[in-house]
């Protein structure tokens, strides 16, 4: 089981997860972050003085998927997320120990998502 | 100075009155600007909040110098029947005012007056074109259309519908304080930029479905509801521009019982096709009856303003869902202005009360008291006559902006909004800058902020 941990630009993210719930991955958690990197900042003027804030605002997707589903998440991010101009982001793979559903208490890959035929509800 | 000179011809006071009364009305019509203001805001995205404060302020600035230059004479400063007015100017050397301007001889209130009344009416329409342009547009399209709008386009077409012109005097078209003068010019405009404009990214999906993109404040929207129908009660009652005969209280009474009506049809249509009681829809439905009976808050009697009022309410909710199928129209200016300040236009044709036409000296009664379809005719002719004339202007207008200096910001400002891409600062700052005021602490570009003294326990408590 890995974690699919991914910041990647606002208008990235539907694209993603449409093509992500077509293909049997509904699972997955977003945050709105304010990151910075080797994009530029924005600078406001209030008034008469300058303010930049090198935080620019990212998407942050979180999705855990059994281990040969790694890459198809990978390559979904990839080809929506890549604009090809400084900020399309990052993304990183972490290994998960264990999953739970707190539902049912049932444990395993079999919690992570709904695979392909499965009815979505 | 102006004083004196009143003072010295033997100024009555039932003229006083009269001035006090529309200087009066021409106050809360202003007040409107806060209310198109909040309206816009209440219905655009977090990002897009703080460029209509400068809008708003820059067109009624704009429209405040070029309606006294110009756009006066041009609407009221002619003989009757008149196409363009020609003379009253920068507001001098145009002899007795009520002669000069002979539509408005019938009050005595002072000319000063009455172009403060007719100016932020002026205002009013042009609010009105920008509703259909939110948060895509370029601000200095806002500017150079403003000064020809203000200038040419607004007065020259106000004139024939209500400044004495050939649709009033000829034609006999009745509109009391502007369906059609005030509102449909300003809708038929905002339909003029948003064809040249298009929509905004993400209003319809790759097959052409519309998707909703909500505004970010309902409650702004609902003060700004307010603000407009208090503003009414200046801009149909102080279109008598008399306080001495008591119709400016029967005026109220009309306008407010549309209004009631507009609420409560708009309330029903909107549960009828979509099962929830819809906040924008009350508000809108409150604004379309206010336009509906504008034309005929003087020609009719509070039953049929009633119906006028339920019909634009019904009127505003179905043309909402109709033209957002096609037109990316954010606050309904087209349905709210347009549909219904054609229906209002029309109503008068309809419901026209024979004694107030007499009485207002302009047209005959409506359809269902003289069983005649002239009045109706008049009012279908006027209705075509506004609407291409400035639909033609103003498309032209936009076309010629739009080759030359451009409508639409590019996708990335239109993504970051207009607030930091078109005026540098956001209309919500800590939404978008965690802390402003500690970026920078401790060091980096900015002169480092001192840590701030510590006080003790024991300080505190002596």
């Amino acid at each position: 089981m890995k974690m699919v941990l991914a910041y990647v630009r606002h208008e990235a993210f539907e694209p993603i997860r449409t093509e992500l719930l077509n293909l049997g991955f509904p699972s997955l958690t977003i945050t709105e972050v304010k990151g910075s990197g080797r994009q530029k900042g924005v600078t406001e003027r209030y008034r008469g003085a300058e303010l930049t804030n090198y935080l620019r605002p990212k998407i942050k997707i979180e999705c855990v998927v059994a281990g040969p589903d790694v890459q198809t998440i990978v390559d979904t991010i990839l080809k929506h997320g890549r604009t090809g101009a400084v900020g399309d982001g990052k993304v990183f793979v972490l290994p998960v120990e264990e999953s739970y559903r707190v539902r049912t208490g049932e444990s395993g890959e079999e919690v992570l998502q709904t695979h392909p035929g499965a009815a979505v509800e | 100075m102006l004083a004196d000179i009143y003072q010295a011809a033997g100024y009555s006071l039932p003229a006083g009155i009269n001035t006090l009364w529309v200087v009066v009305a021409g106050c809360l019509v202003m007040f409107m600007q806060a209310g198109f203001a909040f309206l816009e805001i209440g219905f655009s995205r977090g990002k897009n909040a703080g460029t209509i404060i400068a809008k708003v302020l820059t067109n009624f600035s704009i429209a405040g110098i070029m309606y006294w230059a110009v756009g006066f004479a041009f609407a009221f400063g002619g003989d009757t029947g008149h196409i363009i007015g020609t003379h009253g100017f920068f507001l001098r050397d145009y002899g007795d005012p009520l002669t000069a301007f002979p539509i408005m001889g019938f009050s005595n209130a002072s000319i000063e007056s009455k172009f403060w009344f007719q100016f932020v009416f002026c205002g009013v329409s042009l609010a009105i074109v920008w509703g259909t342009t939110l948060e895509r547009i370029k601000f200095g399209v806002y500017i150079i259309y403003a000064v020809i709008f203000s200038a040419v386009i607004y007065p020259v077409v106000s004139g024939w519908v209500f400044g004495g012109g050939w649709l009033q005097v000829n034609v006999h078209m009745q509109d009391f304080a502007g369906s059609s003068a005030v509102h449909l010019i300003g809708a038929t405009g905002a339909l003029a930029a948003v064809l040249h404009l298009g929509p905004r990214r993400g209003k319809y999906t790759v097959d052409g479905q519309p998707r909703a993109i909500p505004g970010h404040n309902m409650p702004l929207f609902g003060l700004s509801v307010f603000i407009l129908w208090l503003g009414w009660f200046g801009f149909n009652p102080g279109s008598t521009l008399n306080a001495l005969d008591g119709r400016f209280a029967e005026v109220v009474i009309t306008t407010n019982i549309a209004a009631a009506g507009g609420v409560l049809a708009a309330i029903a249509t909107a549960y009828w096709k979509t099962k929830a009681i819809d906040i924008g829809m009350a508000g809108n439905g409150a604004i379309a009856a206010l336009v509906g009976i504008t034309a005929g808050s003087g020609y009719v009697v509070p039953w049929a303003a009633l119906v006028i009022g339920i019909v634009a309410g019904v009127l505003v909710v179905l043309s909402v869902y109709a033209i957002d199928k096609v037109i990316d129209d954010p606050v309904g200016a087209l349905s709210a202005h347009g549909v219904a300040g054609i229906w209002g236009t029309l109503a008068c044709g309809l419901f026209t009360h024979p004694d107030l036409a007499s009485f207002n000296t302009v047209g005959s009664g409506g359809l269902v008291y003289t069983g005649s379809f002239t009045q109706l005719g008049r009012q279908a002719l006027g209705v075509v006559v506004v609407f291409g004339a400035v639909f033609i202007a103003s498309w032209l207008v936009f076309w010629v902006i739009k080759k030359t200096y451009g409508m639409r910001v590019t996708p990335e400002e239109e993504d970051a909004g207009l607030d930091i891409s078109e005026h540098g600062m956001y209309g919500y700052p800590e939404q978008f800058i965690p802390a402003p005021e500690l970026i920078g602490y401790g060091g980096g570009p900015y002169k480092a902020v001192p840590p701030a003294p510590v006080t003790t326990s024991s300080e505190v408590t002596a």
